[in-house]
């Protein structure tokens, strides 16, 4: 469901895919981790990654974790659900919402049609069965921002079940082993969006604005085929991705177009599954694992200590950095799910049971949208793999950082550089710099055209690879200047006149004897001392190697 | 002139004989003759009026929109009117003022229907006597008739007449009222199990159902969205089909409506009934039914047979099921439809503010009545998880058999049922009052409420004047979509009763221009 969400408190970037290093750096009481166990069956608990328990005397007490995800991802429409108002993020409060939207008696919901487009197309995306049929309930739950006292949603028959969500993870030492990891989807449903309530604590009052009230939703459900936050993020990563390539979601947690519900429990392996927790809206990417492991972390020390786990909503506390249980009894809520009159059925058509003569803008097509789903990020991966004979793990670093895929391609548009020489100067320096200030793609000053100039210059031998670290470093500082610009203002082109550098070489060895003396001598590291002076008076425009043999040159002559 | 036809009064303003202005004026002033009958809750005068001006000068210029163009017309009070109160007789919306107007009243005023006000009704039309709602009963407008006061007067001997009044039924009972006193030629009622139907056949007028899916819901205030229908109430079953057609199609805002393309049409004149089949069902005669009402329903069923039409005894087997399945599935609906009542957007608030929860239980106990508080918490209870199976599920599925029942006769070659829409004529207030809301509703919505689990058309036809001198209705069912065809039966037997006209002189001693048209034939018919 969507439950009441109050914004702004952890905005986080994410860094690149998990990487799992077995738990050692869960220090803190019982550890953490999820360890590789080759590839797992469908929901075998037996094959669960073991967690070990470090507490007490009692010896090792393997403890095993099991998670579910619920996500809720806002459908990317113009319009609302089932109400014509428009959706828009940080619109004026209540400058969005229709008679319906308000539930002024005797309105009545009329389903978008973008907003089924877009559930078939995610299910497809996901492997799901596409239902024919699918059915609208009403879920019932007084809430300030649920004003017909009912959400929409399918609880019955949703309109896609059964798929899977690939998603990868990375392990070893040097974490470069990727293996693929599958969870089941159980479905997807449609539903609405609750309007947003701010609690003003001081004035003791509620403010409701229902600007979100009705935004069409699709509710991923996720088998519990997940045994630590590390693989939950993942997961929740990977499908952030294919919701943005198919553009049926945002999927901005920031906005909160994508928030995360995790069902956890924990159980020794071979017996029953454990008594399990909900921890509500993880709205947040980076603190989605933390939130998952600190649970798993209680429930193991709640278990060890002898105390029970109860069945229970509980969120997480990123101050605090654990999770405490909600104060209203959601959990325990008896919903009252009924159908919901007002729509019926909704029928959706393949080629073949296609009704002849139908209008086209009263049914909905699957196989058409099945024609229309663009590259999914498994399939933009493999591509730069082959393409580019990128390592698997640096397509996932590509694709996972916003904007830095088609950062990428725009360099590889402009430059001559060798793809292998794009891909590491992207994910070494580029990205290392904006790791360092904490910056995203589309906030970098360095554009692709300059990044794609300076490596054509690299290309070219106009400069030395060092002197190509300073220009970037320069391109980060002065805005607006081109590399060329950079590299004529501060003189670091390399030398091309093969005369001018003999002369220099002349020069440096006519003023140290001594050194020439040792390296006549057979002294081998005299000559990089010689090359080393060379350069520091061509102000590092000469290349090394060059330098060498005109040194080498002279000397044997 | 107020005591014409819809179809009437129509020619009449096209041949100029009367303005809509006049027209106008001339039911306004019979709403404050009648305003003791407390059939209207708002009587939108200034609107009512300006509409007349407007239609007035379109029938000048030859513009006239038509059928309905200046026709004075009434609308309950669970339709939203966009800039009139809609209350639904509830201190809930008290001050509720609509921003849009339900899809039937929009097109009603598209056609230039004057809106002359929002009529009384059972509290969010959950009764069956318009007993119930908040700003207090309706009265039966024949219980002031010269009619009904002749046969009774030996019995009011030491009573005070005033206290013996009879109910309209319900919980259409304003929109029943105020056609069977002529303040309006039209009225839209609505109808959940029976609420159109019912009123219709005690205040002696013409009350129609039409098939769940034909006319929009947009607007009404709903009591079970998947038994609702906009009621038509006319004093003929000819104005009761113009209304229709102005009403029936699709409705891009109702995903409930028919897609298929409906035309307005006139109904057909029936001379020859002979290929007709009329079903009996024999569930029907039940021990409850009075024996006038009973003699009343024997006495039409030989009319047609007489006439040559085939009239055989059908069965619809799960009859005896529908009330209590029906009870059921409308607590459900209402728990479901009644939850957006907190107070928050619209309608009543309570003073309480120590928590939102605090808030909204005391804005729902000071905004519901009894009944609808009741209804809330038995359907409640059916949606639990706990009983959903054995409750909602159960009655879903009798439902499907009473559809089924009906499907089954008429899928052996019945064309159209004919049942008694009550038990009995209208009783009065103080006696219908010593029942509960809830009982009354199980007794009176007997032979109406399994239309609407089937989502049929059905229509109640005025027949005749009971021993106490009360109007008697009956009722006929036809197949789903074949409201036309209804009509079309209904019609001629109409013709063939000629139900008395209310002689409400004394009542009204001048307004002696509503009775001006010439006596009826007496009734020749009981």
């Amino acid at each position: 469901m969507a439950a009441p969400m109050l914004r702004g408190c952890c905005l986080a970037r994410r860094g690149a895919l998990a990487c799992i290093d077995g738990g050692s750096r869960h220090g803190r009481g019982a550890a953490i981790g999820c360890r590789s166990s080759g590839k797992r069956g469908r929901s075998s608990v037996a094959q669960q990654p073991l967690i070990t328990a470090q507490k007490s005397g009692k010896g090792e007490h393997a403890w095993a974790a099991v998670v579910g995800l619920e996500i809720h991802a806002q459908i990317s429409s113009n319009s609302k659900l089932f109400s014509g108002s428009q959706v828009q993020f940080a619109a004026p409060p209540n400058s969005l919402v229709s008679f319906f939207d308000a539930s002024l008696p005797g309105t009545l919901p009329v389903l978008n049609r973008r907003c089924v487009e877009a559930a078939v197309m995610t299910g497809l995306a996901l492997k799901c069965h596409i239902n024919k049929k699918s059915l609208f309930d009403r879920k019932h739950y007084f809430y300030a921002d649920l004003p017909a006292g009912y959400q929409i949603t399918q609880q019955r028959l949703p309109i896609a079940v059964n798929g899977s969500l690939e998603y990868s993870v990375c392990v070893g030492k040097k974490r470069s082993q990727v293996i693929t990891r599958t969870a089941r989807i159980k479905q997807i449903q449609l539903e609405q969006d609750s309007g947003k309530s701010l609690h003003d604590e001081l004035r003791s009052q509620t403010l409701i604005d229902l600007n979100r009230a009705g935004v069409g939703l699709l509710e991923v459900v996720l088998e519990p085929d997940m045994s630590c936050g590390e693989e939950a993020a993942t997961a929740v990563r990977e499908l952030q991705l294919i919701l943005q390539a198919l553009g049926t979601s945002q999927a901005n947690m920031a906005e909160g177009q994508l928030r995360v519900d995790a069902n956890i429990s924990v159980h020794h392996p071979g017996e029953p599954l454990g008594v399990r927790t909900e921890v509500k809206n993880l709205n947040s990417a980076r603190f989605l694992a933390r939130a998952i492991d600190s649970e798993i972390e209680r429930q193991i020390n709640e278990l060890e200590n002898g105390r029970e786990i109860l069945n229970e909503t509980r969120s997480f506390d990123c101050k605090l950095g654990c999770t405490i249980p909600m104060r209203d009894k959601e959990g325990k809520q008896d919903y009252r799910f009924m159908p919901e009159p007002n729509l019926p059925p909704l029928l959706l058509y393949d080629t073949a049971s296609l009704p002849p003569g139908a209008d086209p803008q009263q049914v909905i097509n699957i196989d058409r949208i099945r024609e229309q789903l663009p590259e999914l990020p498994s399939e933009t991966r493999e591509q730069l793999v082959q393409q580019y004979g990128m390592l698997p793990e640096h397509s996932f670093t590509i694709l996972n950082e916003v904007g830095l895929l088609e950062f990428f391609q725009n360099v590889i548009k402009e430059t001559r550089a060798e793809p292998k020489k794009v891909t590491s100067w992207i994910l070494n320096n580029f990205l290392g710099f904006l790791k360092q200030q904490n910056l995203a793609v589309n906030e970098s000053p360095v554009t692709p055209s300059a990044l794609a100039e300076l490596l054509n210059l690299l290309d070219r031998k106009a400069i030395s690879s060092s002197a190509a670290k300073q220009v970037f470093e320069e391109l980060w500082r002065s805005k607006g200047k081109t590399p060329s610009q950079i590299v004529s203002e501060k003189q670091l082109e390399l030398m091309q006149d093969g005369e001018a550098l003999n002369q220099v070489c002349l020069a440096v060895m006519e003023e140290h004897p001594q050194v020439v003396l040792a390296m006549k001598r057979g002294n081998p590291r005299a000559i990089n001392k010689l090359i080393g002076l060379v350069r520091k008076a061509t102000l590092s425009r000469a290349d090394p190697t060059v330098i060498k043999e005109i040194l080498e040159k002279k000397l044997s002559s | 002139m107020l005591g014409r036809t819809l179809r009437e009064v129509s020619a009449a303003l096209k041949q100029g004989q009367i303005t809509p202005t006049e027209l106008c004026q001339k039911c306004l002033s019979l709403i404050k003759k009648t305003k003791f009958l407390n059939a209207y809750i708002t009587v939108s005068e200034e609107v009512a009026l300006k509409q007349a001006e407007e239609s007035e000068k379109r029938y000048k210029k030859g513009h006239s929109l038509g059928d309905l163009d200046g026709i004075p017309i009434a609308v309950k009070d669970n339709f939203s009117t966009s800039g009139i109160e809609t209350t639904c007789a509830s201190n809930m919306l008290k001050g509720y003022v609509p921003p849009y107007n339900a899809t039937v009243v929009q097109k009603l005023l598209d056609q230039g229907a004057v809106l002359m006000g929002k009529t009384n009704l059972d509290e969010f039309a959950m009764g069956s006597g318009s007993t119930d709602g908040v700003f207090g009963p309706v009265k039966n407008p024949w219980s002031y008739s010269k009619q009904y006061r002749e046969k009774t007067k030996h019995k009011a001997h030491g009573e005070n007449e005033d206290s013996n009044w009879l109910i309209t039924g319900g919980s259409s009972g304003g929109s029943a009222a105020a056609v069977a006193t002529f303040t309006c030629f039209a009225a839209l009622g609505s109808d959940t199990g029976g609420s159109t139907r019912n009123p219709a056949a005690h205040c002696g007028v013409v009350g129609f159902k039409p098939s769940y899916g034909l006319v929009s819901r947009h607007g009404l205030i709903p009591l079970v969205n998947s038994m609702d229908v906009p009621g038509i109430l006319t004093r003929c079953v000819d104005d009761a089909a113009i209304v229709l057609g102005m009403l029936a199609g699709h409705d891009p805002k109702d995903s409930t409506t028919v897609q298929d393309p409906v035309k307005p049409f006139t109904l057909p004149s029936l001379t020859d009934v002979s290929k007709l089949c009329i079903g009996i069902p024999k569930e029907y005669l039940t021990p409850e039914l009075s024996s006038e009402v009973q003699s009343l329903w024997s006495k039409a069923a030989n009319l047609f047979e007489s006439e040559g039409a085939k009239v055989i005894e059908v069965s619809l087997p799960h009859t005896s099921y529908s009330i209590v399945c029906y009870h059921v599935l409308c607590t459900s609906e209402v728990a479901s439809n009644m939850a957006r009542f907190d107070g928050l957007e619209y309608g009543h608030r309570c003073d309480i503010d120590v928590s939102t929860e605090a808030m909204y239980a005391a804005t729902r106990r000071e905004g519901f009545n009894d009944v609808v508080r009741g209804r809330i918490l038995s359907g409640n209870f059916f949606l639990l998880k706990e009983n959903y199976e054995n409750y909602f599920i159960k009655a879903q599925k009798v439902r499907r058999l009473i559809a089924n029942d009906f499907v089954n006769v008429f899928n052996s070659g019945v064309d159209v049922l004919l049942t008694p829409t009550t038990l009995r004529e209208a009783v009065p207030y103080q006696e219908f009052i010593k029942e509960d809301n809830r009982t009354r509703s199980a007794q009176d919505d007997i032979f109406t409420q399994a239309v609407n689990m089937a989502g049929l058309p059905a229509v109640s036809v005025p027949v005749a004047l009971s021993n106490q001198g009360l109007p008697v209705g009956l009722q006929f069912i036809g197949r789903a979509f074949h409201d036309q065809q209804l009509l079309t039966v209904a019609k001629w037997f109409e013709k063939q009763v000629q139900f008395p006209v209310t002689q409400l002189q004394e009542l009204m001693d001048d307004c002696s221009s509503v009775f001006e048209i010439e006596k009826l034939a007496s009734v020749n018919f009981c």
